[in-house]
Order: C-alpha cells, then sequence, then structure tokens
C-alpha cells in the first residue's frame, strides 16, 4: 500500500549503485542522475499530497508491525524537507555538470552525492532512532569521501578533523541509544513517547535527552559549530553549496523530530538549555562572518547564524514559532545553496577569494551581481523573498511568548547578515573593476542557469508562500501535537 | 555480570580517551576504535545480558533473551569498521601529502 514511501530513499541508492558500474561515460552518468533526481522530487510531491488526504503515512519493512520493526513514517515536515532537499539537489548538479573537472566525475563523484541523498532521505524519513542512527552514518560516510575528494593538502587536513568530530557524536549517538534502550527498552519514536509520557520524564531521561541534545548539536552546528567553516569552505563548490544546503539540516530536523516528539515534557530543563545555544551561536555566527575577510569564510559562519535562527522557533515551541521555522528551514535550504554557488563562481572567475582583492564584478557580470544582491536580501529577510516570512512568524512567536531576549538577538544576527553580505556586495561588486577585458572569462550559461533557477526559486517561495502554507500547518500541527504522529504509528495495538 | 562489563567499557573508555588526546594520527584512530568497543559492549549491557533461551519461535523456554542489542550491535560493528578503514586510508594520504602524522603540525594554515 505505502511501498511508494520507500522511493525517496531507493531512487537515490539504486542510482548510485548503477553510477558506480559506469563511471567512464560522464554524459550516461549525467543523464541518469538528473532524470532520477527528477523522479525523486515527483515521488515527494505525490506523496506529499497523499499525506494532506489521509494523514501521516506509514510503511513498515517486512510486515513487522510497529513497535517491533523498522519503519518509515512520512509527516508534511519530513516530506516537505524531502521534496526541498530533492529539488536543491538537482540544481546544484546541474551546476556541477559544468564546473567539476572530468576527474572528479570519472572517481565517483556522482554517486558519493547519490549515496549523501540517500542518507539525507532516510534520516528525513525514518521513524526508529537507530535507524536515523545508521542514516546519519550513511549521510556521513559520502560526506566523508566528497570531502577528501580531489585529495588536496589542505582537503585532507580538514577531512580529517571533520571525519574525527563526527566519529565522536555518532559515538554518543550509540551511547544515548545504549542508555535510552535500557531505561525505556524501545527505540521506535512513536513508542518511545508513549512509554515516556506514561513514565514521566525522569531526571535520568532529561540526562539521557540532554546526550542526543549533544550529538544533534554537534551534526547540526548548534553551539559546537568550531569545525564547520573548515570543512564547508574547503571542497569543490557543488559539494560546498550541497554541504551549506542539506547537511546541517539534518541535525536540525532530527533536533525538531526528537524534542517536539520524544523529550517535550521539560521544557523549562531542555529547551531553555536549546534557547541558550542558540543564542551564543548566532552571537558567534554574527562576529564569525564580520571577522573574515574571505568570502567562503563568510558564507559558512552565515550558515551557522542560520541555524541559530531555527533554533528559535524549537525553543520557543509555541504554534507560530515552529510554523516559522519551518518556513525558515525551506528558504534556507534553498538560499545556502544558491550563497555558496554565487561565492564559489566568484571565486572561479577571478580566482582569488578575498574581499579586498576583488572589485567590480557587477560590470562584467551584471546577472550575477545582481543574484547576489537577491540572495543577500532574502537571507537579511526583505520581503517579499523568502526569509521574509519565516523570519516574521519566529517573531511573531517571541513576542507571544514574551521571549525578547531571543527576539532582539535574532533580528540582530540578520542585521550583521546583511552586513556581512554588503560588505562582499559593495568590495566585490562596486567599485573600479579589476578585470580586464582581454582575461575576462565569459561566464558559462551552465554555470549561471542553476543559480537563476534558485534565485527565482526564493523569489516564488516568497511570493507565493501561500502555495506551501497548508503543508507547513499540517506539519506544524503534527509537530505541536505528538498524539497525531503516534496514533498513525501505533494504531494496530490499540 | 552486568557489573563487570560495564568496568570493562569503562576502562576501554578511558584508554581510548587518553589516545584520543595523543597528537600522533594512528594513536587517535585506535582510540576511535577503542571509543567504539565500548559503546558496544555498553550496548549489550544496557540491553541485559543472558536472561533466558534462545529467541526462536521453536525453543520451549521460560524467558527469551532480547535479541534486539546484539542486531544493533552487528550493524554498528560494521558501520565503525567501515568507518575505521577510511580514516586509515586517509591518514595514510594525507601522510603522504603532507609527511606529518602529527595532529600540530595538520591544524591547517593560521587565520590571518
Amino acid at each position: 500500500m505505502n511501498n511508494i514511501l520507500v522511493l525517496p530513499m531507493l531512487i537515490p541508492l539504486l542510482t548510485g549503485i548503477i553510477l558506480v558500474f559506469i563511471r567512464s561515460n560522464v554524459k550516461l552518468q549525467q543523464l541518469l542522475s538528473i532524470v532520477s533526481i527528477i523522479l525523486t522530487a515527483t515521488v515527494s510531491v505525490y506523496i506529499l499530497e497523499r499525506i494532506q488526504r489521509e494523514g501521516v503515512l506509514r510503511l513498515d519493512f517486512g510486515g513487522w508491525k510497529p513497535p517491533y520493526g523498522i519503519l518509515f513514517v512520512a509527516d508534511s515536515f519530513s516530506m516537505l524537507l524531502v521534496l526541498t532537499s530533492s529539488i536543491v539537489t538537482g540544481i546544484i548538479l546541474l551546476y556541477a555538470f559544468s564546473t567539476m573537472g572530468k576527474a572528479y566525475k570519472q572517481m565517483f563523484f556522482y554517486p558519493f552525492v547519490f549515496f549523501l541523498i540517500t542518507g539525507v532521505n532516510s534520516s528525513f524519513l525514518t521513524g526508529d532512532l537507530f535507524n536515523l542512527f545508521v542514516s546519519f552514518e550513511v549521510m556521513l560516510l559520502s560526506s566523508y569521501a566528497l570531502i577528501a575528494l580531489g585529495g588536496r593538502k589542505v582537503q585532507l587536513m580538514e577531512s580529517i578533523k571533520y571525519v574525527a568530530v563526527n566519529v565522536l557524536s555518532s559515538w554518543f549517538f550509540l551511547l544515548g541509544i545504549a542508555y535510552l534502550y535500557g531505561t525505556v527498552g524501545t527505540l521506535n519514536m512513536a513508542h518511545l513517547s508513549v512509554r515516556i509520557a506514561e513514565v514521566g520524564q525522569s531526571p535520568l531521561l532529561t540526562i539521557i535527552s540532554l546526550i542526543f541534545l549533544l550529538v544533534f548539536a554537534l551534526k547540526a552546528g548548534l553551539l559546537l559549530y568550531f569545525w564547520l567553516p573548515g570543512s564547508y569552505s574547503v571542497p569543490p563548490t557543488a559539494v560546498a553549496a550541497l554541504f551549506g544546503a542539506l547537511l546541517t539540516k539534518v541535525g536540525i530536523y532530527a533536533m525538531f523530530r526528537v524534542f517536539t516528539l520524544i523529550f517535550y515534557h521539560e521544557p523549562s530543563i531542555t529547551h531553555t538549555l536549546i534557547a541558550v545555544m542558540a543564542v551564543i551561536t548566532m552571537i558567534g555566527g554574527s562576529i564569525g562572518a564580520i571577522a573574515y575577510n574571505d568570502i567562503r569564510q563568510i558564507a559558512t559562519y552565515n550558515v551557522v547564524i542560520s541555524v541559530g535562527f531555527i533554533l528559535i522557533g524549537l525553543a520557543l515551541s509555541t504554534n507560530v514559532a515552529l510554523q516559522g521555522s519551518i518556513y525558515y528551514l525551506v528558504h534556507d535550504i534553498i538560499v545556502k545553496a544558491l550563497l555558496f554557488l554565487l561565492v564559489g563562481t566568484m571565486i572561479y572567475l577571478t580566482g582569488k577569494s578575498k574581499i579586498q582583492e576583488m572589485s567590480g564584478l557587477i560590470r562584467n557580470y551584471p546577472v550575477l551581481g545582481w543574484l547576489f544582491f537577491i540572495a543577500m536580501l532574502s537571507l537579511a529577510g526583505i520581503p517579499p523573498l523568502s526569509g521574509f516570512i519565516g523570519k516574521v512568524f519566529i517573531g511573531q512567536g517571541a513576542i507571544e511568548s514574551e521571549s525578547y531576549l531571543l527576539l532582539g538577538v535574532g533580528f540582530l544576527s540578520s542585521i550583521f547578515v546583511l552586513y556581512s553580505l554588503l560588505r562582499i556586495f559593495l568590495n566585490c561588486f562596486w567599485g573600479e573593476t579589476i578585470i580586464s577585458e582581454d582575461d575576462d572569462k565569459p561566464l558559462k550559461m551552465g554555470v549561471l542557469i542553476p543559480s537563476v533557477l534558485l534565485g527565482l526559486l526564493t523569489i516564488g517561495l516568497g511570493l507565493g508562500a501561500d502555495a506551501i502554507s497548508a503543508y507547513v500547518s499540517d506539519a506544524t500541527r503534527t509537530l505541536t501535537d505528538p498524539s497525531i504522529y503516534i496514533r498513525a504509528v501505533l494504531n494496530t495495538i490499540e | 555480570m552486568e557489573t563487570l562489563i560495564t568496568i570493562l567499557a569503562g576502562v576501554l573508555v578511558t584508554i581510548a580517551v587518553y589516545l584520543l588526546l595523543c597528537r600522533n594520527i594512528v594513536r587517535v584512530i585506535l582510540g576511535t576504535a577503542l571509543l567504539s568497543h565500548a559503546v558496544h559492549l555498553l550496548l549489550m549491557t544496557m540491553g541485559g545480558l543472558k536472561q533466558g533461551g534462545v529467541p526462536l519461535i521453536g525453543e520451549h523456554e521460560a524467558g527469551f533473551t532480547d535479541a534486539l542489542p546484539q542486531a544493533l550491535i552487528l550493524t554498528a560493528i560494521v558501520i565503525s569498521f567501515a568507518v575505521t578503514a577510511f580514516l586509515l586510508v586517509l591518514a595514510y594520504r594525507t601522510y603522504k601529502e603532507t609527511g606529518s602524522a602529527d595532529l600540530l603540525e595538520l591544524r591547517g594554515p593560521k587565520n590571518e
């Protein structure tokens, strides 16, 4: 019946495996990968539509009824993220077609991207905590390979740190799973929620929830973002865009899922801690974003700021604030990919990465300049672009629950985002041009079109927010009321 | 028995933390491998060590041992095996490329 739920995970997996065997034929690889990503996106749209009609869907693998087997659960929240990440990955793949070197394409670049998507999509869909761990590992192993692919000295040095940090956080994840299984005796998320609601969230369970907070904070870059700027600025542009758009979002998703479905009984401890971490993250990210002169570093610190901002919504956990976070999450996947692609293109065109070494790019590349302007306004949250609606809802949630500190820091961080990107815009795009007419590299259409598509998406999402508002409010309903999710998963027991 | 295994896991974690704090990259990798062994033992202990018969339908035992932790550990062992193998190759490539296995020298370029 619900077998279609497995497709967002299965299509990328099979594609990845097939691509391994046709590695010498780059054309065929590209054709197959674009077809497969379009298929994934189409399936996601279909599932999203079905959820609106039939409620939360689930698929029990092997026919094992929950809570005994592993299962996939699709609600509007997870499917919105699957859909957005498929679309954005498709566009990043288009960019990769014309920018990645032939050596990369023949050395399994596309298979690794698809294995990464397999991990990302199954993390969004799974309904089992241990399966979430496995999905994380699938995603992380491909990201290890992607970050080291190319084998430049700086890549290898950064990837060692990246791998070491993630091995440690996976260790904490297993530790948390062990404790939780020992305490409650189940790993099915809905079943966990029921059992913890029955016995009450004792201090012991709260400590376990803090272990999970630590794990997901490491993956999402909440407070523990020290590894992020280094490792996101060394790989090739297409990979950096993929990481910046997707990887931290998976950690954020897991945090939302765990702290709205399972550990929601002690908000005075867990959610306050998340709020404190979010505030420090935004402050640290803002300082980083204005401190560096390297445009890649500035872009990675912008990722950090947005992680803090999205988690304000979880810290408040009111209806409006969660709605804002979901809007902002979708927006952020799109516009971070755009930002990374633009920054990568600028570095490709000039061969420089410091802002004082570039100037006057808008004369030679007007479309690129205006796209950067759009990305900047969208990140800062200027209407009618897509960042606006998320910021308004999160702000409204903060006012309703009278958290003026969160409100103040959140909006102050937006000003820092604007300032840091305005520095890039003023220094690199305005002023005297540094590129003489002789070495004016033509901007290939294959480079420009993906950025234009992402720019159109952010404008479209801003103007047409009504189009997804039904899905977002359904997602919020499931997040605020865990019983919807639980009923969908465990109805066989009652 | 549970207490013994828990203490063993604790000893493994202690050694692993010592190795992780070393500057030599190979020791750090050995540290991560030991760390994962420790958590596998913990997973098994948390599920309760042998409490009854084999969990098969044909067996006529009063109680069955919980088979889930073993299944979890098996998966986790495979994953940690893959990650350790990858890390070793990565460390070897890094050593070939930079000529150093000292983490202090691999810190990367200083910022400004």
